[in-house]
């Protein structure tokens, strides 16, 4: 994916919450996409689904899956693509399954769409797949209805749903953060099983830095709806280079580092509107290094700090790496 | 644990002895109403400046546990005392002068229709106390104290970003200068960035007014941060309760050991932690007899499903395991 956009137009004029967004997931990797609420993390991931609101355009210059090109297709061949190769684990699992229906009918309709399968080999697959998500005595979850289940449960239902017709891809929207620690745990283990098993993509999107180092392959933090930094997890965790990206980084108390008691670091100020005609960086007034030279380039340029490893930022990494060793951090 | 207290012993700021609370639910049309032991006999102690984090899974019933703390719901055993006085039998206002909440949501637990202003305020007005211009000058004070710029004062909530809301309704909870101050989940609606902001703000507050605080939240990290004591529980019971450091460092029961395994520090190579805890949370209308926990337990053992374990000490720890009997 090149240069991803998004516009929502708005009476007071024109939103940008996606802005040239790039990234590539190989099969049997994971991507997280962290970042606060409001980054556009949600809408990228809805923008690679065709599932925007109706009103946003969707421009890219490249959005290619499994070797095809996702920008010129209808509606009914990405309808046919969606929920078949590539399927998205939505954050809420209370309000994302129908209540109305009964697992086992929510299960077999994304088969029974895609698929020339009978009835029976579609409920074969839906117990397959709910045992292999750890739900036991699955055969007789087929006919309950989702408020019959608790949250962790429900959660497995919605990863057993997307795992249905064995996609290439995943995109999961905060899968766990409406779970308990404990909860949270199984079930990212349990995505890691299934992702080396099948051999599917992964993209992560949370706001939980724990959940990225421990899962992730590759990460993207993003901020007002640009990428601010790319790396691996290790080279982002480690040695954290854009301002942002340390500040988040600084704001969580990690047991055993942090002083219990003691001061944790703060990021100042909120995100700017993303409103209208945009130029500079969109972190410069939150940011401790902003300097007069932030607010002049139209496209803050992204900086290469190695193979697939960069951050937007005016600061080339020389002047970025003195500035880490003059604050003390990194 | 003595209920009296003796002289040159401190007055806890909060007690409770056997707290019990037992709801009546419907099994559903034609079926008999049955009872469900929300809280099943918690005797805490939390004294003064202290602040004790209460950690556990959804449905454990730590939620009952904080109403009943703020006399929003009536033990159905046991009994509650605020600084020495048991709050069945005290006046209500009195006691909710003492004992004051900051809630979860800040989106749904601020009155849209009212400025923050009067929303700070109600407290004040609800218990009659100074008049307009006293009332004005507090909430000016308070707002400064818990960093809200002056001219949010007459602003409505949707006005305001998350972290906003929660400094007022930070501000709400400490305008009647209340002595302890029941935190449930009071960042879990924030971002990272806000969040550190929120808990920086709670401890400074700590140090500055003297105030106990009884946190409740289910992220561990933020449990260990500004907790100076910590109580586990699971289905309606305290199973472990000790200090902050030795609970992470040692942690004795089963659970607990299960519960620190699950946190996902941001530490990149680590992957994800195995914790065991196969099954899920119990149905706590039906709960398994003996040890509560025995269906989940790594270590169980024959007694466990038996025999429901009784408090023992081990090295200063409170805990309900059949392991330490």
């Amino acid at each position: 994916m090149e240069n991803l956009s998004v516009d929502i137009p708005l009476a007071g004029g024109v939103l940008h919450p996606v802005r040239d967004v790039s990234f590539t997931v190989e099969a049997g990797r994971t991507l997280a996409i962290v970042g606060e609420s409001g980054c556009g993390k949600s809408l990228t991931s809805l923008a690679i689904m065709e599932l925007l609101p109706k009103s946003a355009t969707r421009t890219a210059d490249r959005l290619d899956f499994a070797g095809q090109s996702l920008l010129r297709l209808s509606e009914g061949e990405m309808a046919d693509i969606r929920g078949d190769r590539m399927a998205m684990i939505f954050q809420d699992p209370m309000t994302s399954l129908n209540p109305a229906y009964t697992i086992g009918n929510q299960l077999e309709e994304a088969l029974l769409r895609h698929r020339r399968v009978s009835r029976r080999e579609a409920r074969d697959r839906a117990v397959f797949l709910l045992e292999k998500v750890g739900i036991t005595a699955a055969e007789s979850r087929l006919g309950q209805y989702p408020h019959q289940l608790s949250g962790g449960l429900r959660q497995r239902v919605m990863i057993a749903m997307g795992l249905m017709c064995g996609p290439k891809l995943i995109i999961a929207d905060e899968p766990t953060t409406a779970l308990d620690v404990t909860i949270q745990a199984q079930i990212l283990l349990l995505l890691a099983e299934l992702q080396k098993e099948f051999g599917m993509a992964l993209i992560l999107i949370t706001h939980d830095l724990g959940v990225v180092a421990r899962v992730a392959d590759r990460v993207a933090v993003m901020y007002a709806g640009q990428i601010v930094e790319t790396g691996t997890a290790e080279e982002v965790f480690r040695h954290p280079t854009h301002p942002y990206t340390r500040g988040l980084l600084e704001c969580i108390p990690i047991p055993g580092k942090t002083e219990p008691g003691a001061h944790l670091g703060s990021i100042p100020g909120i995100v700017p509107a993303l409103v209208g005609d945009l130029h500079g960086c969109s972190f410069r007034e939150r940011c401790e290094l902003a300097h007069d030279a932030c607010s002049k380039p139209r496209i803050v340029p992204v900086r290469e700090l190695g193979q697939r490893r960069g951050y937007r930022c005016v600061l080339s990494p020389q002047e970025m790496a003195s500035e880490i060793r003059e604050a003390g951090v990194g | 644990m003595s209920a009296q207290p003796a002289d040159g012993v401190a007055v806890p700021a909060l007690e409770t002895v056997d707290v019990r609370k037992t709801y009546h639910v419907g099994g559903g049309m034609f079926r008999a109403r049955r009872a469900l032991h929300a809280v099943t006999g918690v005797s805490l102690r939390v004294s003064h400046g202290s602040v004790l984090g209460l950690v556990g899974e959804s449905g454990c019933g730590k939620t009952t546990l904080a109403k009943m703390l703020l006399g929003l719901e009536t033990p159905t055993g046991g009994e509650i005392r605020v600084l020495g006085e048991a709050v069945a039998t005290s006046d209500r206002r009195r006691m909710a002068r003492r004992v004051q909440p900051v809630f979860q949501d800040p989106y749904s637990s601020l009155n849209p229709r009212k400025t923050i202003s009067s929303i700070i305020s109600l407290p004040l007005r609800v218990h009659g106390l100074g008049d307009r211009a006293e009332v004005a000058r507090r909430v000016a004070d308070i707002m400064e104290l818990v960093g809200l710029p002056k001219r949010l004062a007459s602003v409505y909530p949707n006005q305001l970003s998350g972290g906003q809301r929660q400094r007022v309704a930070v501000a709400r909870a400490l305008i009647m200068r209340p002595e302890v101050v029941i935190c449930d989940e009071p960042t879990s609606a924030l971002d990272v960035s806000v969040q550190a902001q929120i808990l920086n703000l709670l401890q400074d507050l700590r140090a500055e007014l003297g105030l106990t605080y009884i946190v409740i939240s289910h992220n561990l990290a933020v449990v260990e941060h500004i907790a100076t004591e910590v109580a586990v529980m699971y289905l309606g019971r305290i199973v472990e309760q000790t200090d902050t450091r030795t609970l992470f460092k040692a942690p004795r029961h089963p659970y607990t050991r299960a519960l620190l395994a699950s946190v996902l520090t941001p530490e990149p190579g680590l992957g994800v932690p195995d914790t065991h805890l196969g099954t899920a949370f119990p149905n706590p209308v039906d709960p398994p007899p003996g040890c509560t926990f025995h269906p989940r337990c790594a270590e169980v053992m024959d007694v466990c499903p038996k025999q429901a374990p009784r408090p023992v000490d081990v090295d200063g720890a409170k805990v309900e395991c059949h392991l330490y009997g």
